[in-house]
This record gives structure tokens, sequence and C-alpha cells, in this order.
């Protein structure tokens, strides 16, 4: 039992460790922001029912304390970030599908992986844990900014323990998934046959391996300074509470905002590529014809991949780090934009002249498209210096990025979810919950995010405890705050429906063949669910393109990848 | 369910898996001591007064440290090709001389350390000790890592040898590109705290 379920080296199992301990994060992540919500739509009220949870030190009488809803806003976005999305698309998706699509027995490094998921899952603890501290979790924002960071209460440490954590399961990962892809694809599966899933996984294992250790060096030298006394983060003559500080000083804040950032943009491509990986095998299995552009969006996998290294800089345009600099890095945030409408404008193109089928997957990808849409033509005026001095910090920003990762790469793992469900169990998603839950998710996505960009452009700032009730600029855009509640409520019960049927399903869903939706990849080619430790009943061999859906002359409109696949009615 | 590649090198990539491994390992490795370097440049350049190094710093001491560490990764080198010729015996001499090394590196390192404290001198004194502090702890935290792993290489880890010669040898290998690697971070962090 022990073996199988918890310490087992199948991939497949990782995998869905990963799954359910990120959608627990999620979760946990979703209850924090309901509790900031519902703040920010009666500031200064007693929370009804959770408030009196909280407890005294956090919430007397029910009513948020500004010191709390800090740690609250911290650790949504940390617990967002590093223990449910990236997790999810990663280490979930990328360990349960990468190994089936390339026809692999497992992971190079079975072991490695399951200690990767073990690191993670520490992590993940130590980051609870810290809310029980003295002076509850960290509160400095999920970008942990110095000199704040440095003088915060001990749960800034945890944060930086758990961080450790998290960088080096992800490093560990990343070796372990590039090796696989680069080793153990079948034969006959040369890098352009390779499904589209499988580079953005590539591409974002490298964007993990090179970018996550600047942050792992900046939570060293953080750490340093609040363990050991260094000042790497504070300057000489820092004043604090109207007392000079007395450290030894000659530190540089913007240092840790460099390194941060560093590891912090590529971070954003890591939210993104496996999404996008994954509505391209959505939609292409639902329009039943190829990826349009196939080679030119992998090449702009590869565009996006490398200049994501050196547009960290825009995040720092109003720290006074001069002209030229955030000329430069205003370059090339514009030229990254490009091999995003590239790929964005190829799954639109691959649409076009399609005959589509609608299901809970599709429709989820199809939501996809305009959302992230919405959520990159917004991050252009951020992207240019001069435009962003106004929209800086304010709700602007969080609509901007919360529409490429909420409606954006949530609905990709929603609709990566109902897609890839039969494989794993062998049974299909109930598709009527599953329609609810989409339209509910849709609208109440909308209703929370859309108002935060008038807001925004109001100039009202993002982390007010008070939602902005002391500035008059904020006064005319305040009451969208209850609107906003309403919907964030709205979400949480529609993902009920998400809840039931995906627990339903497990057990009491259709019973699924091999291949339910027709699809050509090689993961269809496994039986269902895949064989524990070694997946294939025999070697799969690729022979042909990823997606050869609609061939012409073909008796079905689709020509599996692997001959010997269970559903290749071709027989070749 | 045996994976492939794990000793036979894949004809179209050259590579067998674990060598690919480490070396994506040893790339993310350079970049957390890349951007500990930067840092290091951008808090000098910011700095008004920078201490003279030699005088706080012992450049004999960190002089023979590189030899120790050198001299390491030379028998590292031959213990590897001690398996390659086919002899435990030889492979067992040279990687107890590579731990040896690395153990007495760590030495003369802790009476730097020591010396450092015995006349006040610690990581909050000021920021160019903060860095020394910083940058060499974090390599004697890799020393000690490449031990740990040598030393399991040298003892319950030779159990492969009798029926796995290949990958014992190529683990060897591998542990020895991880233990280069630890060398010259050394050799960067030796010119750039003592010397410049």
């Amino acid at each position: 039992m022990l073996r199988r379920y918890i310490f087992s080296t199948d991939h497949k199992v990782i995998g869905l460790q990963y799954g359910f301990t990120s959608l627990f994060f999620l979760l946990v992540g979703f209850v924090l922001v309901l509790i900031i919500r519902w703040q920010l739509a009666s500031p200064g009220e007693p929370i009804p029912f959770v408030g009196g949870l909280l407890g005294e030190q956090n919430a007397p009488g029910g009513i948020l304390l500004p010191e709390f809803y800090n740690q609250l806003g911290a650790m949504h976005g940390t617990i967002m970030v590093f223990l449910a999305i990236v997790p999810l698309a990663f280490g979930a998706f990328g360990n349960y599908l990468v190994p089936l699509q390339i026809g692999a027995p497992d992971m190079t490094f079975p072991r490695l992986n399951m200690v990767s998921y073990q690191l993670y899952f520490i992590g993940g603890v130590i980051m609870l844990a810290s809310f029980f501290v003295p002076g509850g979790a960290a509160n400095n924002g999920w970008t942990s900014y110095p000199p704040l960071s440095d003088l915060a209460p001990q749960g800034q440490t945890w944060w930086l323990a758990g961080m450790l954590f998290l960088i080096f399961s992800s490093l560990l990962g990343a070796v372990n998934f590039i090796t696989t892809i680069i080793q153990l694809r079948a034969p006959g599966l040369t890098w352009f046959r390779l499904p589209f899933f499988v580079w953005a996984q590539l591409i974002t294992a490298f964007l993990l391996l090179l970018a996550f250790p600047a942050l792992q060096a900046a939570a060293i030298l953080q750490g340093m300074d609040r363990i050991a006394g260094t000042s790497f983060f504070l300057p000489s003559g820092l004043v604090v509470s109207g007392r000079p500080l007395e450290v030894s000083g000659g530190g540089n804040a913007l240092l840790w905002q460099h390194l941060f950032w560093f590891l912090g943009h590529p971070e954003v491509y890591v939210l993104i590529l496996p999404a996008l990986g994954i509505i391209a095998e959505v939609i292409t299995n639902n329009t039943r014809k190829p990826l349009w552009g196939y080679r030119l969006m992998v090449y702009s996998l590869f565009v996006l991949g490398f200049l994501s290294f050196i547009v960290w800089a825009h995040h720092m345009f109003l720290t006074g780090m001069g002209t030229v600099i955030s000329a430069f890095f205003q370059a090339t945030t514009m030229i990254i934009s490009i091999p995003s409408v590239v790929i964005l404008s190829s799954l639109i193109l691959t649409l076009y002249g399609g005959s589509i089928r609608i299901n809970t997957p599709m429709l989820f990808a199809l939501a996809f498209l305009p959302m992230f849409g919405i959520g990159g033509l917004t991050g252009l005026p951020l992207g240019l210096a001069t435009t962003d001095i106004p929209l800086h910090d304010t709700n602007y920003v969080v609509a901007h990025f919360h529409y490429l990762v909420a409606p954006g790469t949530i609905f990709a793992m929603f609709a990566g979810i109902y897609y890839w469900f039969p494989k794993a169990t062998g049974r299909m998603m109930n598709e009527t919950l599953g329609r609810i839950h989409f339209v509910g998710s849709l609208v109440c996505m909308n209703l929370i995010f859309m108002p935060m960009f008038i807001q925004g452009l109001a100039g009202v700032n993002r982390r007010l405890w008070d939602a902005g009730q002391l500035y008059t600029h904020a006064a005319d855009t305040i009451y969208l705050n209850v609107p906003m509640a309403y919907a964030a409520f709205g979400l949480a019960f529609f993902q009920l429906f998400f809840v039931v049927n995906l627990f339903m399903s497990i057990r009491g869903g259709a019973v699924a063949s091999a291949n339910p939706w027709e699809a050509t990849t090689i993961e269809w080619a496994t039986p269902t669910p895949p064989k524990a430790h070694g997946n294939f009943d025999r070697p799969p061999r690729a022979v042909r393109d990823p997606y050869e859906y609609s061939v012409p002359g073909e008796a079905v409109d689709f020509s599996p990848q692997s001959p010997g696949a269970p559903d290749d009615r071709l027989g070749t | 369910m045996e994976i492939p590649y794990t000793t036979q090198i894949r004809p179209d990539t050259g590579l067998t898996n674990p060598k690919l491994g480490i070396w994506l390992f040893l790339a993310s490795e350079v970049m957390l001591f890349g951007s500990l370097f930067s840092a290091y440049a951008l808090l000098r350049m910011g700095a008004e007064t920078w201490p003279d190094q030699s005088a706080v710093l012992s450049v004999p001491l960190a002089a023979l440290n590189t030899l120790i560490l050198i001299a390491s990764s030379v028998t590292m080198v031959m213990a590897w090709a001690s398996l390659k010729d086919g002899s435990l015996p030889k492979y067992r001499r040279y990687m107890g001389l590579t731990i040896l090394g690395g153990a007495l590196f760590l030495v003369v390192k802790s009476f730097e350390y020591s010396e450092k404290f015995s006349h006040g001198l610690f990581p909050s004194t000021d920021i160019f000790l903060a860095l020394y502090f910083t940058l060499t702890g974090l390599h004697a935290i890799h020393v000690i890592a490449g031990m740990v792993v040598n030393a399991y290489l040298l003892g319950p880890g030779t159990r492969l040898w009798a029926h796995h010669r290949e990958q014992f040898t190529n683990r060897i290998e591998v542990a020895g590109l991880y233990w280069h690697f630890v060398d010259v971070v050394w050799i960067f962090l030796f010119p750039v705290l003592y010397l410049l």
C-alpha cells in the first residue's frame, strides 16, 4: 500500500500526487482570497462565520487586522503561484503525460521524481505551518521586497525555508523532465513529431532549471540578513520607526528585486506555457484538424523561452533604475509579445474551417483564447515605462495577471483535467456538471476581474486593507468591491460542481474506451488506465506527425501515431 | 520495467541519462553561483569604500586550499580511470584520497573561519565579510555534499561493481563531474574574494 500510493516511483502515481496536492493548495489559496474579497467589500466589519475562527491575534471580534490582511495577500500569491499552479501545470500534467506522450516507460530518474514530490510536499507544509508561528505568516506580498521583509516577523524566515524546498523540488523535476524528453522518446518520435504539449513542458523545464537558482541565491542572501545579521538588502543609514537601524549597512534593496524578477518573469511563462500546451492538444483534437503552424508555434516557444530571461526589469520601472535601462527592458518586453501572439493566433487559426466538437474540455479551451488575449493585451501598457507609471501597483496590474492565470491558466488546467480524466481513471466526467461548472466559472471570473481594470485605471492601489476608503480618487469605484465579492462567492459555488464531478466520476462515471476522444497522440495507445510501471502493452513507435486528423483517403478522421494501439482501426 | 539508456548511450543524442542529468544540474548550479557573483559585483560597485581584502583574509591559506582541491580533483579522475582499468583496489585508494582532500580543505577553511571569529570579524561586521562568509559557506556545503556522495561510492556503493561494472564506472564519472564543478567554483572564489 505505502509503496504503491505514498512512496511510489511510478510517474503516473507521482503525477496524481502532485495533482491532488496542488488542487488542495489551489483551494487553500482560493479560501484566503475569499476572506480578502469579503474584507474589501465591507472593510472594518466583522466577518461572519469564519471571522471567529481566525484567532484573536488576527481578527479580534471577527474584524480583520491589517497585519493579518497582509499575510493573506502574501500567502495567497505564494500559495497560488508556487504551490498550486506550477505544481499542477508542470508537476501533475507534466509527470503524468510527458512519458506517455513520448512513449516512454517512465521518467529517466523515477526515484528522483519521488524525492521531488516529497520536497514539494515539505515546502507546502512549511508554508502552511508559518501561519501559526508568532507574528504569523510572511506579510510582505508574494514578492518579499526588502527592507520590509528583512525586518518582518519570523514567518518570513519560514517563507524562505519553504521556498528553498520548493526550489530544490522544481530543480530536480526540471532535470528529470529534460532528460526524459531528450533521451526516452520512442523510436521514430523525432523532434518535430513531438506533441506541442511536450515542447511546452520542455521549454518550461529549462525556464525552471535556469531561472529558479536566482531566487535560491536571493533567498540565501535574505536568510543571511535575517539570521546572521548581514545587510545584503539593507542600505546604510536606514531609519526604522524613528531610530537608526543597528546594522553594518552597505546593502542594496534593488538587488533583491533584480534577483527575484530574474526568476519572477520566466516564472510567468512557467505558468503559461504548459497551459498553452494543454490548450493546443484539446483544440486540435476537437477541431479534427492538425495544429495550424505547428513548427511556427514551436519556434515561438523557443523565442519566448529565451526572451523571458531578458525582460525582468519591466517590473521595476518605478525603482529609479534609469531611463536607459528602462528603454532596453521596454523594447525586449514589446518583442516578447510577438511570439505570444503567434501562438495565440495559430490556435485561433486552427479553429478556422474546422468541424468543431463541443464538449467540456473544448469549452474551457475556447474560453481560454479570449481570456488569455485580454490578459495579454492589457499587459502592453504595463510593459511601456510611460504608461506603467500611473498603472503600477494598482488593481489594473492585479486584473491583468489574473486574466492570464485565472481564466487563462486555470481554465487550461480544467480543460486538461476533463480531457485526460478518462485516460487516468477509465471513466468519463459528467458532461452536464462540467458545462455548469464552465459557464458559472466563466461569468464569475469576468465579474471579479473586469471591475479591477476600472478601479486600477481610477488609480486605486492594490494591497489596501480598507480597499482605499481613505483616498478620494477611489471613492467613485469602491462600490465595485461588493459585486466582486458576490462574484467570488459565486465562483466558489460553481467549483462545487467540479469537486462533486471529479470525485463522483472516479467510480461512478460512464466507462470510457482507451481512446474516447479519438485522438492521435501516443498517450491514447496505452491501456486505460496505463499499466503501472511501464505504461504500454507493446513498445510504441511513431510513424507520422503528431496531429494527423482528417487525412484525405483514410477511413476515419484520425490516424493514431502508434501502430498497434487499441483503437487503431486503420491497422497500419 | 527497464528504463533505456541508463548505461548505454542513445545513438542519436550520444548521451546516457545520468550524464545529461548531471550537466543540466550543473547548469542550474552555474546560475546559482552566477547570481551570487552578480550580487557581489553589484554590491561592490555600489559601495563607497571596499576593505583591503588581503588585510583581513589569509592568501597563503587560501592558496594552499586551492592546491588541495585541485589535487583532489586529479585523484577523482584517477579513481575513475582505475575503474576503467578494472581495478577496484586502486579505485578505493584514489577515492579515499579524494575524500581526504575534501576533508583537508574543510579543516583549513575552519581554521580561517575561527581566526576571523577570534578577531571579532563576523558576517554582520561589514558587507565584504557578509559576502565572504556566504559565498565560502555555500561552497563548503557543496564540498560536504560531494564528500557524502563520494563516501557512499567508496563504501556501500561499491556493491554495484560486482554485477554492473559499467554502471558503477559511470556513477564515478558523474560524481566526478560534480566534484570538478565544486573545484571550479573555488577557483573563481579565490581570486574574487582574496585577490581582486
